[in-house]
């Protein structure tokens, strides 16, 4: 379904986006509350969380520059030697600002 | 989950889930730094929707409404009439569909939080409170607080980033010059180095990293964080229940 865009179609299709967004967000959990939750169904919520950062952070490890590469080392190995979560990634983001300045700006 | 952290709860704060003002205060000012960084893509996402054509008020609505960066950036490559409304319904649903797994994996937390509380708290969910959150919960603390309160930082800030490029008109729409497009992967990663369950999730994160990999590879855009979660899930269901006691009473 095309309609035709206008200041007017504008507003609703970002209605309509913002609909989606919010349905994703309580969605997780109106979905749940329709399971019975075991003891099985909490450990898999607990390993499904932690997993689902790491699937949104492996793009960038596979698909980034040699900059952004960079900066996920950088930013583990400051969080791992000094657990500041802050100080972590100000590494990240100096490396990859200092990486790109040096070799590709 | 709460009967694994005994300890926790006593030490950390109330057993009992709530929502509380001061929560929310703490929340909102611990995720104000990052928020900062926020501003700046805020910037950059109203620089290229005045590109993509769309007034004033829409940009600002649509930050508002929508408050998720990639699928709002996604809907500019479409924003041409006419405009297929199927097409930004699968676009938005596609980037946002990892929401449902953050949002799934509160339940234990939030079902215990009254409707309206919980609904409008969930509102704000995004992948910096989320991570933030989830850490919390885990180690036996209770105010659900601190996902509201960090939720009310980042759309702040997503909504002054939005003015601040509507009013610029033009300028900074180079984030990665400066090493910003890195900013949320670098904290997810602290994130994850910085939780307190690093070897029991071990082989559920190897199968995630693994089949995000392949999900990239193979599956069509945007469901490697599904498949990798729910992959990552599963496993751990099948390693053995002996090793989670063991980290929890440790």
């Amino acid at each position: 379904m095309t309609i035709a865009l206008t200041t007017a179609t504008g507003f609703l299709v970002i209605a309509v986006m913002g609909l989606v967004a919010y349905l994703t967000r309580i969605g997780g959990v109106l979905i749940m509350a329709r399971m019975k939750i075991g003891r099985r169904t909490e450990r898999f919520i607990y390993a499904m969380s932690g997993s689902a950062l790491v699937a949104i952070v492996v793009p960038l490890a596979v698909e980034g520059d040699a900059a952004a590469r960079a900066s996920l080392v950088a930013t583990s190995a400051v969080m791992l030697t000094t657990r500041k979560t802050l100080l972590a990634i100000a590494a990240g983001i100096l490396v990859a600002a200092g990486w790109r300045a040096l070799f590709v700006y | 989950m709460s009967s694994e952290q005994p300890a926790s709860n006593t030490t950390m704060n109330s057993a009992q889930t709530c929502l509380t003002v001061a929560g929310t205060w703490a929340g909102f000012r611990r995720m104000a730094p990052l928020s900062l960084f926020v501003i700046v893509f805020g910037m950059a996402f109203s620089v290229a929707a005045m590109q993509a054509g769309l007034t004033s008020t829409q940009i600002m609505l649509m930050s508002g409404l929508v408050f998720a960066g990639a699928s709002q950036f996604g809907v500019l490559e479409v924003w041409a009439s006419p405009i297929s409304l199927a097409t930004v319904v699968v676009i938005t649903f596609a980037i946002n569909s990892r929401h449902l797994l953050m949002s799934a994996s509160l339940y234990p937390w939030l079902r215990e939080l009254p409707p309206r509380q919980r609904y409008s708290t969930l509102f704000f969910l995004s992948d910096a409170n989320w991570a933030l959150s989830l850490q919390d919960y885990y180690q036996g603390f209770r105010d659900v607080g601190g996902l509201l309160g960090g939720g009310l930082a980042l759309w702040s800030a997503w909504m002054i980033g939005t003015a601040i490029g509507v009013g610029l008109g033009s300028g900074f729409d180079d984030p990665e010059r400066w090493g910003l497009d890195v900013i949320m992967s670098c904290f997810l990663l602290a994130m994850i180095f910085g939780g307190s369950n690093k070897k029991q999730m071990i082989l559920p994160w190897s199968a995630a990293v693994l089949a995000t990999m392949a999900a990239l590879q193979w599956l069509p855009d945007n469901t490697h964080v599904i498949v990798g979660a729910l992959a990552g899930g599963l496993v751990g269901i099948l390693i053995p229940e002996r090793s989670e006691q063991k980290e929890a009473a440790s």
